[in-house]
């Protein structure tokens, strides 16, 4: 009995402390209490952005929580959220072709008012990123986001291999210049197909890595760094959703078979469904020569101990015989219109506005599109990287931000993944195809489509 | 031993079947009245996920309703959707891909899986540890196989291609099973095969299990050869089996999504596009939700169709 009643002032005792701790520990809680959830995809710069959240949390209190979620399915899955008016997020960076229907379908919260106040000027932010990743309508002072994370298309290289003598003269005695950096697509190509195939320490390499994915946005990303420098647009600048003609010029086409013919000359094998991953993993296993990629994964690329440092090097997306384009990638930070705690993200915004803050930010691994960070003289010395960067971002092309942007996005990616991985039909069927199906979607948009 | 005795009705505390009704009256619910109270959450859990959903995606399908343009006005378009669909030569072309995928891989799957449900079928040393291995691929989630095949079929460093070029002397980076338009449409079929062959052996397992013995003891006097026991006994008996795994295959094929999505994603350009995934891009990726309501109706029906055919001949097949 007397066990009995010492279990039982034991339990009592128990229940007690766990209630009382139950009661300070809430107590805290609430004291800190506020937490946002930040949606981005999950790669690098999203650790480095943890990493600069968590001077947030120091300054506000607020926690900050993430949900990244990998590329491939990262359009799918948040603009499911938003299309569902769902609240896991409360912060979102969104991907720059999003913005068309995030304005119209008012999934972000406008941002004009916010800026006003808290005297936020986009004029401090550079104009291809305020364009491609806030406005909507383009080039109207309608604001839906703050330019989080600039980038672009560029290319790595291997240094080392440029540097090698036995390479550089053999390069020479077929080509009758220094092996260098291309500046044109031409030259890129001559390149890749100088290093195809060729044995270097013993193993097979290959001439160069070009986006070929399929299942979201990959070869669209890739081929439109080709379209663009041989003559390819959208529309007609003087009559908008105007594309017979334009989209399937005749220059246009030619763009797109040099796509086919550096995707059949130079890439490895096997390379039939690759995006950004799959151009790391060949980069890093010193499998190509030159890779396309996205400057946000550069930083990472210049650490690796394998393939970083001396042995690696950058160029800006080549030029073509109608021009110097690369592809416009990047995010705008927005806030989610059905979030609970639109205050708290709204001060997140203005934090991460601030320019110490943006300073960090590319100093860390995140790419800035604040003028008084990039355009800083040593800006250019402050990576090896830099330079490129900072030149491809003068000359950024994005693809359709229109609401129906998924539809356009999916019919370009069919259209060019049947001709160049498939050998389906010709360049030219393929654009007047890509013509047709946009026209459709534009016309069910509710858009005047003028045929000439 | 137990024994179970039967209630007397006329003993004393025992309550008649009247009596035991006028007392459940008494307490309100008839024997009627308490079973559809224990089937009514199913019924509505049933109406909630099921019947609301059809009904609604047959709505839908009569409207331009675009999910990403939510903005705009929802119009009633009458059959404008299934007739986009029923005009596209791309899903046409994308049926035509579905119907090339199911034929060849449950002709495929049935051919390995009988083969293999023979060979079980005799008793021989490691028999059960052999049942097992053949067993594993289908108990794999299918988003496991694709990532698990994905991997063995890359042509650098999977050895898939190095054993076909240990066989041919092909190099064996010089060819891609998922990325060739001439191989990619084998390769879903080959690993379609290798994970639900087993299934199909199982019910054809079932099926030569089913067969009695003296069936055979009997063809035995009469001295039959194997072949003929196998050709006049074997087959026609477990041919309403045979049925039975072509009709789970066959839908279940018609559906077929993770597999292909993770191993091709469609491609190489849209050569394994079968129509599931045109109405995954058209429903969530596009966004089209009254067109893809559309399109999943027709599928629907055809499936619905194929089946109830195949199901009759099935019954005429068994009753014979």
């Amino acid at each position: 009995m007397r066990t009995l009643g010492w279990l039982r002032s034991t339990a009592a005792s128990a229940v007690v402390a766990v209630a009382a701790l139950g009661v300070l520990g809430g107590g805290q809680a609430a004291a800190q209490g506020k937490q946002l959830t930040l949606c981005w995809a999950a790669w690098d710069p999203a650790n480095a952005l943890v990493e600069l959240g968590k001077d947030f949390t120091k300054q506000s209190g607020i926690e900050m929580k993430y949900e990244f979620v990998p590329w491939t399915s990262y359009a799918d899955r948040f603009l499911n959220e938003l299309n569902s008016h769902g609240k896991l997020c409360d912060l979102i960076i969104g991907d720059s072709q999003w913005i068309g229907g995030a304005a119209e379908n008012k999934w972000y919260v406008k941002l004009n008012d916010f800026f006003d106040k808290e005297k936020i000027s986009m004029d401090d932010f550079v104009p291809a990123t305020v364009v491609g990743y806030s406005q909507w309508p383009k080039n109207t002072p309608n604001y839906w986001a703050l330019p989080a994370m600039a980038d672009a298309v560029g290319w790595t290289y291997r240094k080392d291999w440029f540097s090698r003598p036995e390479i550089q003269s053999a390069f020479k005695a077929k080509y009758g210049r220094d092996l260098a950096p291309p500046k044109t697509y031409d030259e890129l190509k001559q390149i890749a197909e100088f290093f195809q195939g060729r044995e270097i320490d013993g193993k097979k390499v290959y001439g160069a890595y070009i986006f070929t994915e399929r299942g979201s946005e990959g070869i669209t990303m890739g081929v439109t760094n080709v379209l663009y420098n041989y003559g390819f647009a959208y529309d007609n600048p003087k009559k908008p959703y105007q594309m017979q003609g334009i989209v399937n010029s005749a220059d246009a086409a030619k763009g797109l078979e040099f796509y086919k013919e550096l995707y059949k000359c130079c890439t490895a094998p096997g390379m039939t469904n690759a995006y950004m991953q799959e151009g790391l993993d060949a980069f890093k296993s010193g499998q190509v020569a030159m890779q396309m990629n996205w400057f946000a994964f550069f930083p990472g690329l210049y650490k690796d101990p394998n393939v970083g440092g001396d042995k690696i090097g950058f160029f800006v997306n080549p030029a073509g015989p109608k021009g110097h384009f690369t592809q416009l990638g990047g995010q705008g930070i927005s806030v989610v219109a059905t979030s609970d705690h639109k205050d708290d993200a709204l001060a997140y915004i203005k934090w991460f506005a601030q320019p110490a803050v943006q300073q960090k930010w590319w100093q860390i691994g995140g790419y800035s599109a604040l003028k008084a960070v990039v355009d800083a003289p040593d800006f250019p010395k402050s990576a090896a990287f830099a330079p490129q960067f900072l030149e491809s971002m003068g000359i950024v092309k994005d693809f359709w931000a229109e609401p129906s942007y998924a539809q356009l996005l999916l019919d370009m990616q069919k259209r060019v993944h049947d001709y160049v991985v498939a050998d389906k039909g010709t360049a030219q069927q393929a654009l007047d195809l890509l013509v047709k199906d946009w026209t459709k979607v534009f016309k069910e948009q509710g858009k005047e489509v003028a045929s000439q | 031993m137990t024994t179970i005795s039967q209630p007397d009705a006329t003993m004393p505390g025992v309550s008649t079947p009247a009596k035991s009704r006028d007392a459940r009256r008494v307490r309100g619910l008839s024997d009627r009245a308490i079973a559809w109270l224990f089937v009514a959450p199913t019924i509505a859990l049933l109406l909630a996920i099921n019947i609301f959903p059809l009904i609604w995606m047959i709505r839908l399908s009569f409207t331009n309703l675009n999910l990403s343009m939510s903005y705009l006005p929802l119009r009633f378009v009458g059959l404008d959707n299934f007739r986009d669909i029923l005009t596209d030569e791309d899903v046409w072309f994308r049926l035509q891909t579905t119907a090339q995928f199911v034929i060849s891989s449950v002709v495929l799957q049935v051919v390995v899986g009988f083969g293999l449900a023979l060979l079980i079928n005799r008793q021989f040393r490691g028999h059960s540890f052999w049942t097992t291995i053949i067993l594993l691929p289908m108990m794999l989630s299918p988003a496991v196989v694709g990532n698990f095949w994905t991997l063995l079929l890359q042509p650098q460093i999977g050895p898939f291609n190095y054993l076909i070029s240990l066989f041919t002397g092909v190099p064996p980076s010089s060819f891609s099973m998922t990325g060739q338009v001439s191989l990619a449409p084998w390769t879903i079929v080959l690993v379609d095969t290798w994970m639900w062959a087993p299934y199909v052996m199982l019910i054809c397992l079932a099926g030569l299990r089913s067969i009695p013995d003296y069936i055979y003891e009997a063809a035995e006097v009469d001295r039959a050869s194997a072949w003929r026991q196998f050709w006049s006994i074997t087959l026609p008996m477990t041919v309403p089996f045979l049925m039975l795994a072509v009709l789970f295959r066959a839908i279940e094929n018609f559906k077929m999504f993770d597999m292909v999505n993770l191993l091709t994603s469609g491609g190489p350009g849209s050569t394994t596009e079968l129509v599931s995934i045109s109405l995954k891009r058209a429903a969530f990726e596009k966004w089209r939700t009254g067109y893809s309501s559309a399109l999943a109706i027709i599928l629907f029906v055809t499936v619905f169709g194929a089946a109830n055919i195949y199901v009759k001949t099935l019954n005429k097949v068994k009753q014979r």
